[in-house]
């Protein structure tokens, strides 16, 4: 019989007002006896409505099962039969519109913690066992993955269990993409994105770093090389700006760059080589997760007052509820339904302060959320000294421009024939940002696994 | 890995370094660039290519030692390795069709400006010279320049060497001497390109000029590289590093280029102590 607690066994965390003056991580992890507690709690339902809304199909009610009889090396065996990054996806993953958005504890309750329960046995995993995995016998087949972002990682770790020799190419000096350069430590420790790679490694999974692939290789040099058929998850890369005057003086980030010269390049860190503006009011413009992000960041490295500037209400931020809550509670202030029209500057050229103008929500858009109005009369100023553009990225045109044949549509996205992620060139496949524009992390791992099956049977029915 | 195969000091703070990068030289043109990290720590610093050789599969920089990243680079020896080494990054130097082309350089810029000038000569174009530096100690590639000019103008904020003088006044005084350029290419520290392409401008020269920004990736992600060239937003890495200096906001961008001036400051205090320690 399931322990019919309504509630979900709490994530041991930081305090908000410890955690806001380090980059140590955030959410600590259920001890084994949580862990075990929190699996008593699942139904084991026969439809399992669970594994239907997870991007990469994990047999959620089999893995809870074994956690709650406490085979946890059995729970493991289950998680990476569909994921290679179980660690990554427990602890990034939007749970609450996947898996427990469908969980049936939730209807008159809480659902099941099935991220915690995911990231538990990730990490105990890591902790305990120490076996090497049983490789594959190799197929002959050569592949290449260009980008070692979560889907060109998860399609890669995917061809190298059946026998493929996978190389992946990286532009960057090390591996990860977003979850390397993009989600900061205390989301997401870089220790545990080194070792989930480490663990493609041990499959025999290698990866060349600081390789350009349409500047230093291009897409036709890699099919000279002897790879029979290519991945593409080149991630959507390119910042956006807004547009409005003075964007370009001294303080105006994009999110990207605040986010890479921290994360991928330690900024944080008092002895870091990679230099860092030391803000004291910071408005990060933009709902999402990347905002939510770089606002957190801000406050860690001193800022007094962190602002997130949203044009839309609380209720139409695109952030994960979590990561606003999270915010709000270590003292990031919400300014909604206001947008920026001017960055001001000084007589040095420094960002001293924004104008802003009220709105309102009027009627819905193709989006289907209320499109936001400007107020009249709303006009005022926000003094600030830096300001962090965290309005979307889309996908870098370095490929697309120099593979001929290779269609992509107006906003640059890779376009795809269907779900197996095939592009217009025979052999060539892609999948993640670089053919949606930015999402999450577990749709790219999830067009990742599509994709690494198509090209299995492409290449045995060659 | 990269090993530094050639280490040679141009002049007490010029230093040019061969690299072995196979990849890299197999595709590299003049006016492109690389991203180098000395070690597992440093940051990624962004060097125009000053040669290359496809055979022997090298690549070579010229750096001036300024901050903390190139003093790190210059702690490195020969048979030693750079831990990491990216490129060709950015768009090539266009020369195609130019016929008489006038090449000004400052600094260790004509460390950049040298292999277009090559290029353009080995093309067939005749090329004129103008290299400008501070003082006679800090001049380099003379020779190399004067292999491939027709004409050289070196000059020297103090006469020290060639002619007193800055390198807009040799450029005014050849043009007015009746030299019909098709182009000028202008590649030197930002105030200095920004007074070439005021001069050429007067004349209705076309000029390039090559943008050294900060910046972090060089693919486009980060956006820190970013210029207002005429009226719109260009990224320096991808769309660059050579833009039509007659429509760069120079001083947008000058003023863009001291962002961490004081932070640069500091480190380069913290590596000379720690430098001293070691002595």
């Amino acid at each position: 019989m399931a322990d019919m607690n309504p509630k979900k066994t709490p994530m041991p965390s930081q305090a908000p007002d410890i955690r806001n003056r380090n980059f140590d991580e955030v959410a600590l992890g259920y001890t084994y006896e949580m862990a075990v507690g929190e699996a008593k709690r699942c139904l084991g339902c026969k439809h399992k409505p669970c594994v239907s809304a997870c991007p990469v199909g994990i047999d959620i009610p089999a893995f809870i099962e074994r956690i709650a009889n406490e085979d946890l090396h059995g729970a493991y065996e289950v998680l990476s039969h569909s994921t290679s990054l179980p660690a990554v996806c427990g602890r990034v993953c939007p749970q609450e519109n996947q898996c427990e958005g469908k969980c049936v504890r939730g209807i008159k309750g809480e659902s099941v913690g099935i991220g915690r329960l995911e990231r538990f046995v990730a990490d105990w995993h890591r902790e305990h066992a120490n076996e090497d995995p049983v490789l594959p016998a190799p197929n002959g087949h050569k592949v290449a993955v260009i980008g070692a972002g979560p889907s060109g990682l998860t399609c890669a770790g995917d061809l190298a269990k059946q026998g493929y020799s996978v190389t992946v190419f990286e532009a960057l000096h090390v591996a990860g993409g977003v979850l390397s350069y993009g989600i900061p430590e205390f989301r997401l420790p870089k220790s545990i994105v080194a070792e989930e790679i480490e663990g493609l490694k041990k499959l025999g999974v290698s990866i060349e770093c600081n390789t350009v692939i349409g500047k230093t290789l291009t897409v036709d040099d890699l099919f000279d090389m002897g790879y029979e058929a290519l991945f593409i998850g080149s991630g959507a890369g390119l910042p956006r700006f807004m547009g409005i005057p003075g964007e370009s003086l001294k303080g105006v980030y994009s999110a990207n760059e605040y986010l890479t010269r921290i994360n991928l390049m330690k900024a944080y860190k008092p002895n870091s080589s990679t230099p860092i503006k030391r803000s004291k009011k910071v408005a990060v413009v933009g709902g999402g997760n990347v905002a939510m992000d770089a606002a957190r960041c801000a406050k860690r490295l001193g800022a007094d007052e962190v602002y997130i500037v949203y044009r839309r209400g609380m209720e139409e931020l695109p952030a994960r509820r979590e990561e606003v809550e999270h915010a709000q509670e270590e003292g990031i202030i919400f300014k909604l339904l206001c947008n920026p029209i001017e960055v001001l500057g000084d007589a040095n050229g420094d960002v001293c302060g924004m104008r802003c103008v009220e709105m309102e929500l009027g009627e819905p858009d193709a989006s289907g959320r209320r499109r936001p109005v400007v107020k009249d009369g709303s006009e005022f100023v926000l003094e600030i000294d830096t300001m962090i553009m965290s309005i979307g990225t889309s996908p870098n045109p370095l490929i697309r421009n120099t593979t001929p044949g290779l269609e992509t549509n107006r906003h640059g996205c890779i376009v795809v024939q269907n779900e197996d992620g095939l592009t217009s060139r025979e052999g060539v496949y892609a999948g993640g940002d670089a053919v949606t524009g930015a999402a999450t992390v577990i749709l790219a791992m999830g067009a990742g696994k599509k994709a690494a099956a198509a090209i299995d049977e492409y290449l045995k029915s060659k | 890995m990269f090993e530094i195969l050639e280490k040679k000091a141009l002049n007490p703070t010029v230093i040019r370094m061969t690299i072995a990068a196979p990849r890299v030289a197999q595709k590299a043109e003049p006016g492109q660039f690389v991203i180098l990290r000395a070690g597992d720590e440093s940051e990624r610093l962004p060097l125009t290519i000053a040669d290359f050789d496809r055979e022997k599969g090298t690549v070579t920089i010229i750096y001036q030692i300024v901050g903390a990243g190139t003093m790190e680079l210059h702690s490195l020896n020969v048979g030693q390795c750079l831990h990491d080494f990216v490129g060709p990054l950015g768009v090539a130097t266009h020369t195609e069709g130019l016929k008489k082309v006038c090449v000004v350089g400052g600094g260790v810029g004509c460390a950049i400006a040298y292999p277009v000038a090559k290029k353009l000569q080995s093309q067939g174009a005749e090329v004129h010279s103008i290299i400008g530096f501070r003082n006679s100690e800090l001049v380099i590639l003379e020779d190399e320049f004067r292999q491939i000019s027709s004409e050289l103008k070196l000059m020297t904020d103090d006469g020290s060497r060639g002619e007193k003088g800055l390198v807009t006044a040799a450029l005014e005084s050849l043009i007015q001497n009746g030299h019909n350029y098709d182009e000028v290419i202008a590649i030197g520290p930002l105030v200095m390109m920004k007074f070439v392409c005021q001069v050429t401008k007067k004349y209705g020269i076309k000029t390039m000029v090559s943008m050294n920004p900060i910046m972090i990736d060089g693919t486009g992600m980060c956006g820190g590289c970013r210029l207002t060239v005429d009226g719109e937003t260009k990224f320096a890495c991808v769309d660059g590093p050579d833009f039509d200096g007659h429509l760069v906001d120079f001083d947008e961008a000058i003023a863009r280029s001291s962002m961490y001036r004081e932070q640069e400051q500091h480190a380069r205090e913290a590596s000379c102590n720690l430098f001293s320690k070691e002595a």
